[in-house]
């Protein structure tokens, strides 16, 4: 008698768990179905744009299916152009967390890239290469991590808007740059653009083997991954959200709240910083003001596309890629503007923001919720 | 390592042959159209009315030439990104040959792609190329704007009243200075009493400062301004607000300025892409380094404006008869703006010596420094 209760216990436990589980399903595929929705719309507008200028919507998406994704050269290009983006939006991503609006990824990128040059110009021919880039990497970051942690600082301890200040970081950052690359850094032999002295072929950062796609993009993705980690299965990361969601209560509960401002920051400097280090290690070989290429402001786009989800980063920052990469093909077969892939990015960006409304509004997701209740 | 860029290299020398043969069997890539596929990458808007306009409008007049396709992309960064686009016009339109007009793209970007793809010539709109250590299917183009600055001077000096002219310019580098002189050069021609005054804005694009440079010298007495900047639309607008004339610069700025317009200096790059394009569709062997002025048709100025007097057009239309027929610009002895004689004969047009200007003549007021 007591065993078969026990038994049918045991049974109900499972046939509950496994509903959990699907109304789980059901509850989370909301968070997918709503970007879905909303790049679908976006895709429907953008064709009626297209419409109206008098090119064809269909052969726009073959185009970009083709120039982003359709070949192996489309597929590393999407790629290529990724991998910056993952690193300079976790740089807006892990500080939104905490509830902060930082967009100061560019200025971090540009010093973080210029430092790594400037810090390698002494040790080339005489240090390895291995060793230089790592301490590149290093400095690069650090210098990256100080220049954002410092208006996570401003925040905390003088309450200065984090926005703003990570901002007009940005503009110092590059005219840092631009004050070393013009006058004591500059490399004489290059007389028309301004740069560090080259780190030559020896000291550059290779490939992923067997692509064409350099390290920042395995990198980034390890990196997006261990901070999605930090977030979710850390105590920091947990002190983090709560403080993001209510930072008196946070304080009231005696977290360390200034420590986790100024360190999100910094580890979102650290990111950007990175970024700068391998654009200078694998791309350009040196600094100059080619760094300020708007990497840091794409970056701010992607996180808030991926609602500040390092994974999400990941996939959504490959999309952007695409589209990037795709930009080029359209511009040259449908003989439109560059700007037409701005108008396509700028729609699907309000369309997203405007679809954030639509959480928790759709029956379906809700019988979900009300499942679990019965 | 070594074996591997030894044997590139070696390969790297047949390229010519071997875009030849691929050309006329037009098998290994899937290319649009049999022909000619000319892909070309510009820094800013193809509307600019500057620079990369310049380049657009060329490109444009090669549309009509039967087998010749061109593929264009604007605004593309100097960074990896201009590698990507102009690897994706090789790789997915089949581009032969693939044409970068700015600075910033050769190296690293254009000297690693030449020799990533040895099949297709690469070209660069400024004199970079350096056989010694360069790709041999990479190379150079430009042309000799000083020449067409030179008849814009000899425009301005009978259009000005006040004998001040104004020269908004960029950076102070040879190409820029060899405009500025050459345009004092050609006011003096005609105008002996003329000086130029010439401001200095630091960079290649900032319109503001650009701006502010043109009222400045308007107030400073200047009544022809020009300029030597990525896109002068600015520079020529400002000073048709403020009622002065204007020469341009790169292309065409005519619509810009209908009442002081005078006319302009215009690189011609259509003479060179149709050689390219002819060299290629012959399977010839295209030269590393392209480059020459009114006497080769690779430089023009912009038909006059209402601001060029009956008198000025004359004067102007002879020197460019002048030029075509390779009479020199810089006769000696003429001295720089602190005394020192620098010019001491006269010198062909295409003189290595005057490419390493560095000075500002005697008659230009202002500092490189």
């Amino acid at each position: 008698m007591s065993e078969s209760l026990a038994s049918t216990e045991q049974a109900m436990d499972k046939e509950s768990a496994v509903r959990d589980f699907f109304a789980r399903l059901r509850r989370d595929s909301e968070y997918i179905a709503i970007p879905v929705l909303a790049l679908a719309i976006s895709a429907a507008v953008f064709s009626l744009f297209l419409l109206a200028v008098g090119k064809s919507p269909i052969e726009f998406f073959q185009l970009v299916e083709r120039g982003g994704f359709g070949t192996a050269f489309s597929i590393q290009n999407t790629l290529q152009r990724a991998a910056p983006l993952i690193l300079t939006a976790l740089a807006v991503a892990i500080p939104a967390r905490i509830g902060l609006v930082m967009i100061g990824g560019e200025g971090a990128l540009v010093i973080g890239g210029f430092t790594s040059a400037a810090i390698a110009i002494p040790m080339l021919e005489r240090v390895p290469p291995a060793p230089t880039l790592i301490i590149m990497a290093l400095a690069g970051a650090l210098a990256g991590g100080l220049w954002v942690g410092l208006a996570g600082l401003l925040r905390h301890a003088r309450g200065v808007n984090e926005t703003i200040s990570s901002l007009l970081l940005t503009y110092i950052g590059v005219a840092v740059m631009n004050f070393f690359v013009e006058g004591a850094l500059r490399d004489l032999t290059n007389p028309n653009k301004p740069s560090t002295k080259p780190l030559g072929d020896a000291y550059m950062l290779g490939k992923i083997p067997g692509t064409d796609v350099h390290w920042g993009l395995a990198v980034g993705i390890v990196i997006a991954l261990s901070l999605h980690v930090l977030m979710t299965r850390t105590t920091f990361g947990f002190a983090a959200r709560v403080t993001g969601g209510n930072p008196r209560a946070a304080q009231a509960q005696g977290l360390p709240v200034g420590k986790l401002i100024v360190a999100s920051a910094a580890i979102a400097g650290a990111c950007a910083g990175l970024a700068g280090f391998f654009e200078v290690a694998a791309i350009q070989g040196r600094a100059n003001a080619s760094l300020a290429a708007g990497y840091g402001f794409t970056g701010i786009l992607v996180s808030f596309l991926a609602r500040h989800n390092p994974v999400a980063i990941i996939f959504v920052a490959i999309l952007f890629g695409g589209i990037v990469a795709s930009g080029g093909l359209v511009q040259r077969r449908m003989d439109l503007p560059d700007a037409t892939v701005l108008v396509l990015q700028g729609l699907t960006f309000v369309i997203l923001l405007v679809s954030e409304t639509l959480y928790g509004r759709f029956e379906f997701f809700r019988d979900a919720r009300g499942s679990e209740r019965t | 390592m070594t074996d591997f860029r030894l044997t590139r290299r070696g390969f790297m020398h047949s390229a010519g042959a071997f875009g030849a043969t691929s050309l006329l069997a037009g098998t290994s890539r899937p290319a649009l159209a049999a022909g000619v596929t000319i892909g070309i990458v510009y820094v800013g808007p193809r509307d600019d009315f500057g620079w990369n306009q310049a380049h657009a409008v060329a490109i444009k007049s090669l549309k009509n030439v039967a087998g010749v396709k061109a593929v264009e992309e604007e605004n593309v960064p100097e960074t990896d990104a201009c590698a990507k686009s102009m690897e994706s016009m090789v790789n997915l339109d089949g581009a032969n040959i693939v044409l970068g007009t700015s600075f910033g793209y050769f190296t690293p970007f254009m000297v690693d792609l030449a020799k990533k793809y040895p099949k297709v010539e690469f070209r660069h709109a400024a004199p970079l190329w350096d056989g010694s250590k360069h790709p041999k299917n990479l190379g150079s183009y430009f042309g000799y704007l000083n020449q067409a600055h030179y008849v814009d001077g000899v425009a301005a000096g009978l259009s000005t009243k006040s004998n001040k002219l104004g020269f908004v310019a960029a950076k102070p580098i040879s190409s820029v200075l060899s405009n500025i002189n050459s345009f004092l050069l050609g006011a003096r021609k005609v105008n002996p009493n003329a000086v130029v005054q010439v401001i200095f804005t630091g960079d290649w694009s900032l319109p503001v400062r650009e701006a502010e440079a043109t009222n400045a010298l308007v107030d400073a007495g200047c009544d022809v301004i020009t300029c030597h900047v990525d896109g002068p639309k600015v520079v020529i607008e400002t000073a048709e607000k403020r009622g002065v004339k204007s020469c341009g610069h790169n292309a065409s700025q005519a619509p810009l300025a209908p009442k002081g317009f005078i006319t302009g200096a215009e690189y011609k790059w259509e003479t060179i892409y149709k050689i390219y394009a002819d060299k290629l569709a012959k399977g010839e062997p295209l030269p590393n380094m392209l480059a020459g002025g009114y006497d080769s048709d690779m430089v023009q100025n912009t038909p006059f404006g209402a601001g060029a007097s009956e008198e000025a057009r004359k004067a102007a239309t002879a020197a460019i008869a002048d030029l075509k027929a390779k009479k020199p610009i810089y006769v000696g002895p003429l001295k720089d703006n602190k005394g020192n004689l620098v010019i001491d004969k006269a010198y062909d047009n295409y003189d290595p010596y005057l490419d390493q200007m560095n000075y500002l003549l005697e008659g230009v007021i202002g500092s490189i420094t």
